[in-house]
């Protein structure tokens, strides 16, 4: 086919003239027929093309996105599979019984339970305060050149490898915990005279493990609430300060309103963290069952409990409660989650 | 011509009749972001209880020129400005003057409308009453003050019912008018209105261009627009400005029927802009 030359400018109209012309040939005859009959100088752009590579793109997205949720369900089915004799064969005491005795073969993982979700805790109301303070800092008032390698040293932070915070912890903060802070708030305080702050101070406990996963999850928590807080628009800020509020007035009357849900998504992000990490907390928990009140006591974690334990697991019961101990670890996962993701909602919900 | 010169002349007399002294005076003014200067050494005097319009083509600076009044332009990064403003005969950039108080009596509201997500209606109107005037009016006078401003802006009757529902519910001239409200509910004395009506659609305008006019009556506007035709329905004067200067100055009558400036004609006539 010859290609439709330069000059012939009143191509499209002769081309729907002859198009028109063309109509009272007999239906049978082709699209192509029909162009090349009337005007075989040019082309018009065919249409025509195969459906098949998108529909197979399509397939092979789909089986990626079904990875996951596939890979979760076999995780919490085998699991759950594996823990199922422990769980029977204790039931509801396994989560409520704070012995724990491979020789006599009775598992309850009740102070495990308790610790992870302690020393949880006490990690999200250390870190949240400093993230957001940090990220508010970042967003609102640092000056161009600081916000770079600030905002780089706190990714940096995320990156920072558990084990070594374990070390950290175990050659620094457990001594200092030891002899600085702990008979600090103790005896200074006066903070012994409450249950929460009694006993003695070992150092490896579960304030330890708390204090590590403060640090651990703080990166998390400041990195997100760092980037919803600058993703508040500038006219949002300039509509408080116009009223007349301070700049204070105006972070807390309007921008962090504005960014509560991301703010809220990021420390859920960071309690994932918290509640999974198992090396750094191993470390510095003191690996004891028992359920104690004083966060100087030593402790466990979920996480720590397997990671401790499984390799020397030899009964077949021990080793299906160490699966059990999973199995409410993944449960807790996703009722805290769950919970987590209706806060957001509830949260976002004014705004929608 | 001689018509010209004759309005001219009895313009400052009618400005004395209504007693009004200058609310807003700028003075040798520019204002620069880094290194570029968005305003080029301004004087303008805005009299007081007026309406005064802002023109002219985009980027010739008149929302810059517009934000040195209530000290908004500083708030950006590396913006700054050279020579004064005053208000009501105070230099606003003196040494001795916060410009949060100075924008608890210059209000302002933005070319769109920014209402808080989270608040309702009623807490939106409130907010700048709350950073204001900290928690001394108790409820129902901020009910009270709440209804009047609503009222003000036009809104009352539309929102009346729904006053605990969220402010990003409404439509969006409704939010403008929400904004309009909140800026009133402090009772400025200057308002500053930066394209005010730039995002909505032509009855939602009109609404805002209505409550424009009214307000001259209790307080002195100064609305930057790019719509000419709404700067001679609402304004007393008008001001006409081209790539960060002051081009002329006269009141609205005059600017749109026989301007003085060849530059001034041939943006109106539409030759440019």
């Amino acid at each position: 086919m010859k290609r439709p030359s330069p000059d012939a400018t009143a191509i499209p109209r002769t081309s729907v003239a002859s198009a028109s012309s063309s109509d009272s040939s007999p239906p049978t005859a082709t699209g192509a027929s029909i162009l090349s009959s009337a005007e075989p100088a040019r082309h018009l752009p065919s249409i025509q093309g195969s459906v098949v590579a998108d529909r197979i793109y399509r397939t092979a997205i789909l089986f990626f996105a079904l990875c996951v949720p596939v890979l979760l369900l076999l995780i919490f089915v085998e699991v759950g599979v594996a823990g199922w004799p422990a769980l029977r064969q204790f039931g509801f005491s396994f989560l409520t019984s704070s012995t724990w005795d491979p020789v006599k073969g009775e598992f309850g993982a009740a102070p495990a339970i308790f610790g992870t979700l302690l020393t949880s805790i006490i990690a999200l109301v250390i870190a949240t305060p400093l993230a957001l303070g940090g990220a508010i800092f970042l967003s609102e008032f640092s000056p161009r050149w600081l916000r770079q390698p600030v905002s780089f040293l706190i990714d940096l932070l995320a990156a920072v490898p558990s084990v070594v915070f374990g070390l950290w912890g175990v050659f620094v903060l457990v001594p200092l915990l030891r002899t600085g802070l702990m008979p600090f708030l103790r005896d200074t305080l006066h903070l012994g005279a409450t249950p929460f702050f009694s006993g003695p101070a070992y150092g490896p406990s579960v304030l330890a493990a708390g204090l590590i996963l403060a640090i651990m999850v703080l990166p998390y928590i400041a990195a997100v609430s760092r980037e919803v807080l600058m993703a508040v628009p500038r006219s949002q800020r300039e509509a408080a300060l116009a009223l007349g509020a301070t700049r204070w007035e105006a972070i807390t009357g309007a921008v962090l309103p504005y960014a509560r849900t991301g703010i809220f998504g990021g420390i859920i992000l960071g309690l994932g963290r918290a509640r999974g990490e198992t090396m750094a907390v191993t470390m510095v928990i003191g690996n004891r069952h028992e359920l104690a009140a004083s966060l100087f006591a030593p402790g466990y974690t979920m996480a720590s409990l397997i990671a401790n334990e499984f390799a020397e697991a030899t009964t077949d019961i021990h080793l299906s409660a160490l699966m059990a101990v999973g199995f409410v670890l993944f449960l807790i996962t996703l009722i805290v989650n769950g919970i987590a993701r209706l806060l957001v909602r509830r949260v976002g919900e004014v705004r929608a | 011509m001689t018509e010209l010169v004759s309005l001219r002349e009895t313009e400052p007399v009618t400005a004395g009749a209504r007693g009004a002294p200058c609310a807003m005076r700028a003075v040798g003014l520019n204002a620069y972001f880094g290194a570029t200067q968005a305003v080029r050494d301004v004087a303008l005097d805005v009299p007081a209880n007026e309406v005064t319009a802002i023109i002219g083509p985009s980027g010739c600076g008149k929302s810059t020129l517009l934000r040195t009044f209530n000290r908004m332009h500083e708030t950006v990064p590396t913006a700054r400005i050279t020579g004064q403003v005053f208000f009501h005969g105070q230099d606003i950039y003196g040494d001795d003057v916060n410009p949060i108080t100075l924008r608890r009596y210059v209000g302002m509201v933005f070319q769109r409308p920014t209402p808080f997500p989270t608040m309702s209606i009623r807490d939106n109107v409130a907010a700048g009453l709350r950073v204001q005037s900290g928690d001394k009016l108790d409820r129902r006078q901020v009910d009270e003050i709440v209804e009047r401003a609503l009222r003000e802006a036009a809104l009352w009757d539309e929102v009346k019912d729904r006053l605990k529902a969220s402010a990003t519910g409404i439509s969006g001239g409704q939010q403008q008018r929400l904004c309009i409200a909140r800026a009133l509910a402090t009772a400025p004395h200057v308002l500053l209105l930066d394209e005010p009506t730039a995002s909505l659609d032509p009855l939602s305008s009109q609404k805002v261009e209505e409550l424009v006019y009214e307000l001259r009556k209790t307080m002195t506007v100064v609305i930057v627009t790019h719509n000419m035709q709404q700067a001679a329905r609402v304004s007393d004067r008008t001001v006409f400005m081209l790539s960060g200067q002051l081009v002329e100055t006269a009141p609205t009558r005059v600017m749109f029927t026989a301007p003085t400036d060849p530059r001034t004609e041939a943006y109106i006539t539409g030759r440019f802009g």
